[in-house]
């Protein structure tokens, strides 16, 4: 078990034949991950990586039956191909694409939810789940197989606390990098449940950082519905306000959205709230050896 | 990226927001001949910085006459405007802006912004026009009207209404005025990629209408690419240059005030590698993010731009290798060494793929200052004992 994808799951790369997308649909299929072919309009008809091209997401969704959409098209054509992918009927899509204009993503991710299609990122490293599929960017060799579930906003911090999962003794589930930007797609809110409901799953680590209120409305719902231990970084305690820290949406802005409140109202949930990023590993194993 | 006042007047007045006439100058002498172009007898001398807070700084000064014009155009160019935005060391006005003056009856706020949790624009109005709308907001909450507007549906009707009755306006005439005085800032909100608009305060005059007496505008980075005549808006002065220069070689840069120099891949990390310096006793000296393509060029870059900093006793380079290979880091770092003179201990961590060759090569090349670390406890420990010796 794992959640959202597996070793059977369906792929499909919008942004195929391009540098980066064929990189990472290379390194993707070395790892096992299904990809059953890729979406470059024009293109349609000719084979890429041993995969078939087609010109329309439809068209790729019709002859695969994929049901997942890696997007690495440029980001001025982000939201075209996400609500391309929510027209074909694709379930997931997967944007790993940096600098999606946020009116763009703001009326793609409303209209994939109206489609019913689930959206992660934009900004993001991907999902994985170990050992068994890889739909983004990360270095898949660090995450062995195990029973911890990961939510990040950050690649390199996902990166990081998986490593120290594993380092010390235990795997990951699955781990869902979620992005930095303003808007993003799934967030902490609709994996955690996930992340509860999978069996293989025994404990979750949560990334976060400055900036909005995932955290806090992620807080509010671990208190409520989450029984797992949970374990939490949130990245920014010395980030001055008012400064965008990298990610788009990550700014303290008029005082809100900082680490100390995030930390606070994680903490009264019950979570496992660690102060630096190098703990995260200990933590997992305290919580998970209780 | 954030626009002067004046600037942000000419786009209200393209999209029909009106706002008092006003003319921006770059000397004192352009400044009379403004105030003599608007004509009447009064006129507001305003600094154009961007940082809010600048009449409590001297930086807005009511004219009553073309000397005083003068005057104070004289006084208010070339100084270092400090306010509660600019930090201590205040910024220059390089130009002020000239505007007629209005006879205010009211104050009101009017803004939007996105709202993340609600991940739409929200129009926020205010009858306390004229403070700051984050001390109204934790004062009297009650007091801010928000009302979200759903860019499908764009503005609608029902929004003005919700904004006008909840200010407590009452007056058709003055209902209609400002309900168009709202929709059109929606519209040029959504059409340029706005990330926020402010009028503090937005003013209603004797006769009944209303006039953005301010107006703050930021956009959307992302979006600029289509966007060329807000990009030709960039005040670079405005900027600060060593953030600017980084930007320009992908690296994403932000100072701080601490010792100890930081250089990581990936933002997340980087700041929990501050927030890891801060935890051990260690005070970070800046945020800097090399992206995902760490080699010798951006490396060097990273610490030509530290090193900048005086204060700097130490540098943590803190890289967690994915995709790119940890000894291509390493020999990256070493080279960056050549290229530039590293005179502080230089703490690096490199974790991931290709790890223990990349200690190797560190070891082998056994360069003075430079201090190999196991992981990211390891190497923030051994940062902060080598600012703490230096």
């Amino acid at each position: 078990m794992s959640i959202l994808v597996n070793k059977d799951t369906k792929v499909i790369v919008q942004g195929f034949t391009g540098k980066e997308g064929t990189f990472h649909a290379e390194q993707c299929i070395a790892y096992g991950t299904n990809i059953v072919g890729g979406v470059t309009p024009n293109k349609g008809g000719q084979e890429h990586l041993g995969k078939p091209v087609f010109n329309t997401v439809r068209e790729a969704v019709d002859a695969t039956g994929a049901t997942v959409s890696m997007v690495f098209v440029p980001p001025v054509f982000v939201a075209d191909a996400v609500m391309e992918a929510a027209e074909a009927g694709i379930e997931l899509a997967v944007v790993i694409t940096e600098g999606a204009p946020v009116r763009d993503m703001q009326a793609a991710k409303a209209y994939a939810v109206k489609k019913g299609m689930k959206t992660i990122g934009p900004n993001c490293p991907g999902i994985i789940t170990a050992e068994e599929c890889k739909i983004g960017i990360m270095p898949g060799m660090i995450f062995k197989k195990g029973n911890v579930g990961l939510i990040s906003k950050s690649g390199t911090l996902t990166y990081e606390g998986a490593n120290q999962v594993c380092k010390e003794g235990f795997g990951i589930s699955t781990a869902v990098g979620i992005g930095g930007d303003p808007i993003i797609g799934l967030s902490y809110k609709q994996l955690l449940p996930m992340f509860e409901a999978d069996p293989e799953t025994h404990a979750i680590v949560m990334i976060g950082e400055i900036g909005g209120d995932l955290e806090i409305q992620a807080a509010k719902l671990i208190e409520e519905q989450i029984t797992k231990p949970v374990v939490a970084f949130i990245a920014g305690q010395t980030a001055p306000k008012g400064k965008r820290m990298g990610h788009a949406g990550a700014i303290v802005s008029g005082g809100a959205g900082t680490a100390a409140e995030k930390m606070a109202a994680l903490e009264a949930a019950g979570v496992k709230v660690v102060v630096s990023p190098a703990d995260i590993g200990k933590a997992v194993a305290e919580v998970l050896k209780k | 990226m954030n626009i002067h006042e004046y600037q942000a007047k000419q786009i209200f007045a393209k999209y029909g927001v009106p706002t008092p006439r006003g003319i921006v100058a770059n000397t004192p002498r352009q400044a009379v001949a403004n105030a003599h172009e608007l004509g009447g007898k009064i006129w507001v001398v305003k600094a154009q910085i961007h940082a809010g807070g600048r009449g409590l700084g001297g930086g807005v000064k009511l004219a009553r006459s073309i000397e005083e014009v003068e005057m104070y155009a004289n006084q208010i160019l070339g100084m270092q405007l400090v306010t509660h935005q600019t930090g201590p060391e205040g910024k220059l006005v390089q130009k002020v802006y000239i505007e007629e003056g209005a006879d205010i009856v009211d104050e009101l706020y009017l803004g939007v912004v996105l709202d993340r949790a609600r991940e739409m624009p929200i129009i926020m109005a205010s009858t306390e026009g004229g403070m700051e709308i984050e001390n109204v907001a934790h004062d009297n909450p009650e007091k801010i009207i928000k009302v979200p507007v759903d860019p499908a549906i764009g503005f609608q009707g029902f929004h003005g209404r919700e904004l006008v009755f909840g200010l407590g306006i009452t007056d058709p005439a003055e209902q209609k005025k400002l309900i168009s005085f709202a929709s059109k800032l929606f519209k040029l909100y959504m059409e340029n990629d706005a990330e926020m608009i402010e009028i503090n305060p937005l003013i209603k005059t004797g006769s009944g209408d209303f006039l953005a007496l301010d107006g703050k505008m930021g956009f959307d980075d992302s979006a600029l690419g289509r966007h060329q005549d807000i990009e030709d808006m960039r005040d670079i002065s405005e900027e600060d240059p060593d953030e600017r220069e980084a930007s320009q070689y992908g690296l994403s840069y932000v100072s701080l005030d601490g010792e100890i120099g930081c250089m990581v891949n990936g933002a997340g990390l980087a700041m929990g590698t501050m927030d890891t310096i801060n935890y051990m006793g260690g005070t970070p000296a800046n945020f800097l993010d090399v992206g995902g393509k760490a080699n010798a060029e951006t490396v060097a870059k990273g610490f030509e731009i530290i090193l900048k900093n005086p204060k700097v006793k130490a540098i943590f380079v803190n890289i967690f290798g994915g995709i790119v290979r940890c000894d291509r880091i390493a020999n990256g770092i070493l080279e960056a060494t050549k290229m530039v003179n590293v005179n502080v201990p230089v703490i690096v961590r490199l974790d991931g793929t290709n790890a223990p060759e990349a200690a190797e090569i560190l070891k082998n090349a056994n360069i003075a200052n430079v201090i190999a670390a196991t992981d990211l406890a390891d190497g923030a420990a051994k940062a902060v004992a080598a600012a703490k010796q230096a």
